[in-house]
């Protein structure tokens, strides 16, 4: 993509948007996407914290199969934090709110995303949501789940339910403000020449996740909002006392929550597409399939929730027509992973960091879709469903795979955003403890559940004991694999080499950009007039 | 060929620009509350399915002259709406000025009504929970009628105090002069907002008020 | 029951067989991981392979691919497509042969609730927290709850099936080996979801008869479900003389009664089970519609009982208003 960007001969170099103000009032009624990017970054890393030292304590407990380190009822409000910390205020979020508010405009040549008080109104009513959510369990906690399930959330449980709810109902808000911003921005606001199919597929992610972030989040609204009411009132359409249906209560939750986890990992996706372009100096194979692979995903995703469900006692004539459809999303996400492969073949590939993490994607987010096809076939799923098989699953794909998919664009574009370099060893030994560490973590979970095991047990049958001492062992490394990027990533923002403007020589507009970038990101529009991963394989 | 021409302070820096992407900001978020509403919708078909002597009984409980009035009034505001739409184009601003006013003098008299009615169904202990009291021949399964009717006609007045709260920052802006006919998009904007939380009420007046007559 | 070493851990790796169906769900899983196992390591090792030779610097010749890229995409595509429609369609066949009961199984009443499973067998003998099931036999669970949703699941049976409050759900298995089989609540119900846990146990049809027969009587039996259809107000309408129209229930159980709305229906358990708790669903023709509902109102275990009495309730019999029967 070849562009212009250098300001007029003559003027002063303005300055980079770090370094544009210094008051804590500068950052926060800031209407920069980039500041807003950093505002979400430290909020999610926060909130990432607290969800992972939670599942560090669930995974201690389970060294005992008596369950005599944590008692059950912390133990049940334990994981139902750690879900709800995690989907709602960090993988939702990471992708699209940090990466995504910090490079769409750069990208696409914008010089901001089409409503930035928007932009900053997202981040505060996120904030707003989160701190509903921490007031839930500091005071006392919630035990339900991250799922929520009637009649026990409704009526039974005597946890902060109803703060809880609020929590994430408002967090959902957040969600559409973002969402509806990209659409918009992306529509409207490329720059001359940027077409659709011009695009660098991680736009094109951002635009699908959008998508589904504005037509699915308002379900999980009216879901929560539902069982709050019943929960108020003492009586609802989920309770069977009057008539009403708990299964409704799952259809709905599951309509929303289907497709959020497509919200989770195409932003990863789209990240990992950039990283395997620019480490292997060569575009991306069959560029357009993997355009529609993104869409078709997010399509297929809204027809497949009943897939939770084959043990429900939904019909299952219906739980077919649900198994069917799971397996066809699934073939976009496995044309994906094929084309990432073929770049690979006969491109020119280094080794470093980012793409260490995208290599890793690519093999545990595998995986994880496969283990998600012996899910999808009903049979199977009736064994497997509710037991550690599934805990396994959506972790190699939501750890394994986004989280990687996070942890490799950050530090790709790490240089761009803090205009540092962090130190490369530190960063490869650092991947390579995650990959390590994930696999002992989980890979014992999936033998676990077949072996039946079932999830949510604070305390279990002494069989299942060996195996959760390896997957508690991963932990561990798992923990320390996480710890070092957050040291020596701060470290690089003192200490750290000052980067150029473009270090790894990628394509795309926000390379042509100096790093940090100034506050408007651009002083001329730039006009685009190639395709995007314009890399040749046979130049250094 | 590339030429470089300077950029402005502004996202989108020319009006006509900045209106088609704002009119699509709004009806990206009309098509949310689309998704919002519609769930709603279908969880009432369902249980219409299901229980239909429920929705019989409830639907005749209601006052069928109150939410027939309720929606006359409301249809009027969104008249007033248009016409204001109308008076910023000709550039009217005083006309513009009373049917803002208008619109939400017609807005907060539909909330009252609406107000009227929830303490009624207070009164008449028909709000779902431990002191619910049905009429004779009904089980306590009508509360899922009310509960609907709660939940549903609730959102939409919050929706509508939204829509209020729009009405009155245009009124403000008028007054400050802002708003001409080289400057329609914020009436635009509200306009599609007003006009769509109304539909959802022609929407909801047959299912609860007109259900069992 | 092994003690957790690591040797014993490897042996449950084959996780007991134990059921008909548990043979047919594990083809399907190695299927899968065969499938799995092949696809990982083929895409692992070419990764690994263009990793390495095509790495930066490396004087390997990178000719433009000659084969049309959309040939190789339609390829894998549809073969994809293929692939994992084929895994749909085994999965499908054997969920619709484990969810549809046979014909003729022998049922047994489960109630789940929290925190223990309450076990009805046919002849009234009850369990908790322990299934006793002869082997070789279609053995048809009930399931319900009588709170939150939990789930009945037998590992080494591959089945599992959610209890739902307010409906009652099927679970059918046929037990191929003797012994103590775990069960576990799959769905977390609260508290002490992790402690809802039981043993099926299988045994000879012979050692399984004698075990049953030490339960309660047939006359101990009905004379419980008596107490229970006077408690609730049944025999005030029911039974004749009453001052209210209701439909006599001596004798009714396996007949054909018309119904409202034209035609007729068989008065069996789960008809008897709506008319109590949803009466109006499918009401008896030529009755007013005044029954109260009773769901909410009777708990499941009431509920098996009163339909056991009024099953066994004889043209012949006339039950005494006020029975002077002792529990």
């Amino acid at each position: 993509m070849k562009a212009t960007a250098e300001p007029p001969a003559g003027d002063a170099p303005a300055p980079d948007y770090l370094s544009s103000g210094y008051s804590l009032r500068s950052w926060l009624c800031t209407l920069d996407h980039k500041r807003i990017g950093l505002l979400y970054l430290v909020s999610i890393t926060f909130f990432f914290m607290i969800g992972a030292a939670a599942a560090a304590a669930m995974r201690v407990a389970l060294l005992s199969p008596k369950g005599d380190l944590i008692v059950s009822d912390v133990y049940n409000r334990l994981f139902t934090l750690h879900g709800v910390l995690m989907i709602w205020f960090f993988l939702i979020p990471a992708v699209p709110n940090v990466l995504g508010n910090f490079l769409l405009p750069l990208m696409i040549g914008a010089r901001d995303v089409a409503f930035p008080r928007l932009n900053l109104a997202s981040w505060y009513i996120f904030m707003t949501g989160a701190a509903l959510a921490l007031y839930a369990i500091l005071a006392g906690g919630v035990d339900t789940g991250w799922t929520f399930y009637t009649p026990y959330s409704s009526t039974y449980s005597n946890g902060h339910v109803m703060a809880m709810a609020a929590g994430v109902f408002i967090a959902g808000f957040s969600s559409i403000a973002t969402g509806l911003n990209f659409i918009v921005t992306i529509h409207r606001l490329r720059a001359p020449g940027l077409t659709w199919f011009r695009l660098p597929l991680f736009v094109w992610s951002l635009y699908s996740t959008s998508i589904i972030l504005v037509l699915a989040t308002p379900v999980l609204a009216l879901t929560l909002f539902l069982m709050v009411l019943e929960r108020g009132f003492g009586v609802g359409i989920f309770d069977p006392k009057i008539g009403g249906d708990p299964l409704l209560f799952q259809h709905l939750f599951w309509f929303y929550s289907h497709p959020a986890v497509y919200v989770m990992i195409l932003p990863g996706m789209g990240v990992v597409s950039e990283l395997v372009a620019c480490f292997a100096r060569k575009p991306i194979y069959g560029y357009r399939v993997m355009a529609f692979a993104i869409l078709a995903i997010a399509a297929l995703g809204f027809l497949v929730w009943g897939h939770h469900m084959f043990v429900s006692s939904q019909s299952i004539y219906a739980g077919v027509v649900f198994s069917l459809l799971s397996f066809l999303v699934s073939v976009p996400s496995a044309i994906k992973v094929l084309n990432w492969t073929a770049t690979l073949h006969r491109g020119s590939i280094r080794l470093d960091a980012p793409m260490l993490y995208a290599l890793g994607f690519m093999g545990l987010f595998t995986v994880g879709g496969l283990t998600g096809l012996f899910l999808a076939t009903m049979a199977v799923d009736v064994h497997l469903h509710g037991t550690y098989f599934v805990v396994a699953h959506f972790h190699y794909v939501m750890v394994g795979g986004m989280v990687m998919a996070y942890m490799g664009g950050m530090h790709y574009w790490w240089p761009k955003i803090s205009g540092r370099m962090y130190h490369e060893w530190s960063a490869r030994i650092a991947a390579l403890l995650i990959f390590l560490g994930f696999n002992l973590t989980f890979f014992p979970q999936f033998i676990l559940g077949y072996l039946g095991m079932p999830r949510r047990y604070y305390a279990y049958p002494e069989e299942f004991h060996a195996l959760n001492v390896l997957s508690t062992a991963g932990a561990s490394i798992l923990g320390l694999g996480y710890l070092l990027p957050l040291i020596y990533l701060s470290w690089s923002l003192c200490r750290g080499p000052r980067a150029p403007a473009n270090p790894w020589g990628a394509t795309g507009l926000e390379w042509q950009t100096p790093s940090p970038p100034p506050t408007g990101n651009f002083a001329t529009t730039p006009i685009v007039t190639e395709g995007p991963y314009a890399y040749r394989p046979e130049e250094p | 060929m590339i030429t470089a021409t300077p950029v402005s302070a502004e996202p989108t820096p020319h009006p006509e620009a900045k209106a088609v992407t704002n009119q699509l900001g709004m009806w990206t978020f009309l098509a949310t509350e689309i998704l919002f509403f519609g769930g709603l919708f279908v969880v009432y078909t369902l249980f219409r399915l299901t229980y239909p002597e429920i929705f019989r009984q409830g639907g005749q409980s209601m006052d069928f002259w109150l939410g027939t009035v309720n929606t006359a009034v409301l249809l009027t505001s969104s008249l007033f709406m248009a016409l204001a739409d109308r008076a910023v184009r000709a550039n009217q601003r005083a006309l513009l000025t009373r049917c803002l006013a208008l619109t939400a003098l017609l807005g907060l008299v539909f909330l009252g009504i609406k107000a009227y009615e929830y303490h009624g169904k207070f009164a008449e202990h028909l709000v779902p929970g431990p002191g619910f009291r049905g009429p004779p021949g009904s089980g306590p399964r009508l509360q899922i009628f009310y509960f609907l009717y709660f939940a549903m006609t609730g959102l939409h007045a919050l929706h509508m105090l939204g829509g209020l709260a729009a009405v009155g920052w245009l009124w403000r802006l008028n007054a400050q002069g802002r708003l001409n006919s080289g400057r329609t998009e914020p009436v635009v904007i509200v306009g599609l907002y007003w006009h769509f939380v109304d539909c959802i009420w022609v929407f909801l007046y047959p299912l609860f008020y007109l259900a069992g007559r | 029951m092994n003690t957790g070493s690591p040797l014993a851990t490897l042996a449950t790796l084959l996780l007991t067989q134990a059921s008909t169906s548990a043979a047919r769900i594990d083809h399907a899983a190695l299927g899968l991981l065969a499938a799995s196992a092949v696809l990982v390591a083929v895409l692992a090792g070419l990764n690994l392979y263009f990793v390495v030779r095509y790495r930066r610097g490396s004087a390997v010749p990178r000719p433009p691919s000659a084969l049309a890229s959309w040939k190789i995409e339609t390829l894998w595509i549809v073969a994809t497509t293929i692939g994992f429609l084929g895994f749909f369609a085994w999965g499908a066949r054997i969920y619709l042969d484990v969810e549809r009961p046979p014909a003729g199984a022998d049922e047994i009443a489960v109630i789940g609730r929290q925190w223990m499973w309450d076990i009805r067998q046919p002849n009234g003998r009850r369990e908790f927290n322990e299934l006793h099931v002869p082997v070789h036999t279609d053995i048809r669970l009930l399931l319900t709850s009588e709170d939150v949703i939990h789930s009945f699941f037998v590992p080494a049976f591959r089945l599992k099936q959610d209890v739902v409050p307010g409906k009652q759900v099927s679970l059918w298995f046929n037990a191929t080996a003797e012994g103590a089989f775990p069960f576990y609540c799959s769905e977390f119900c609260g508290s002490k979801h992790a402690n809802m846990i039981g043993v099926v146990v299988a045994e000879s049809p012979e050692r399984y008869a004698r075990w049953l027969a030490q339960g309660d009587s047939a006359p101990e039996r009905l004379a419980r479900g008596g107490v229970l259809y006077q408690r609730y107000g049944c025999s005030g309408c029911h039974t004749q003389p009453s001052a209210v129209h209701a439909p006599a229930l001596a004798g009714i159980y396996g007949r054909q009664i018309p119904v409202t709305g034209g035609g007729f229906v068989r008065v069996d358990d789960a008809y008897l089970r709506d008319c109590i708790l949803t009466p109006g669903k499918v009401a008896p023709a030529g009755y007013p519609l005044i029954m109260p509902a009773f769901q909410g109102v009777v708990p499941e275990g009431d509920l098996i009982e009163l339909i056991a009495y009024i099953r066994e309730l004889d043209a012949g019999d006339r039950v005494d208003p006020n029975p002077r029967t002792s529990r």
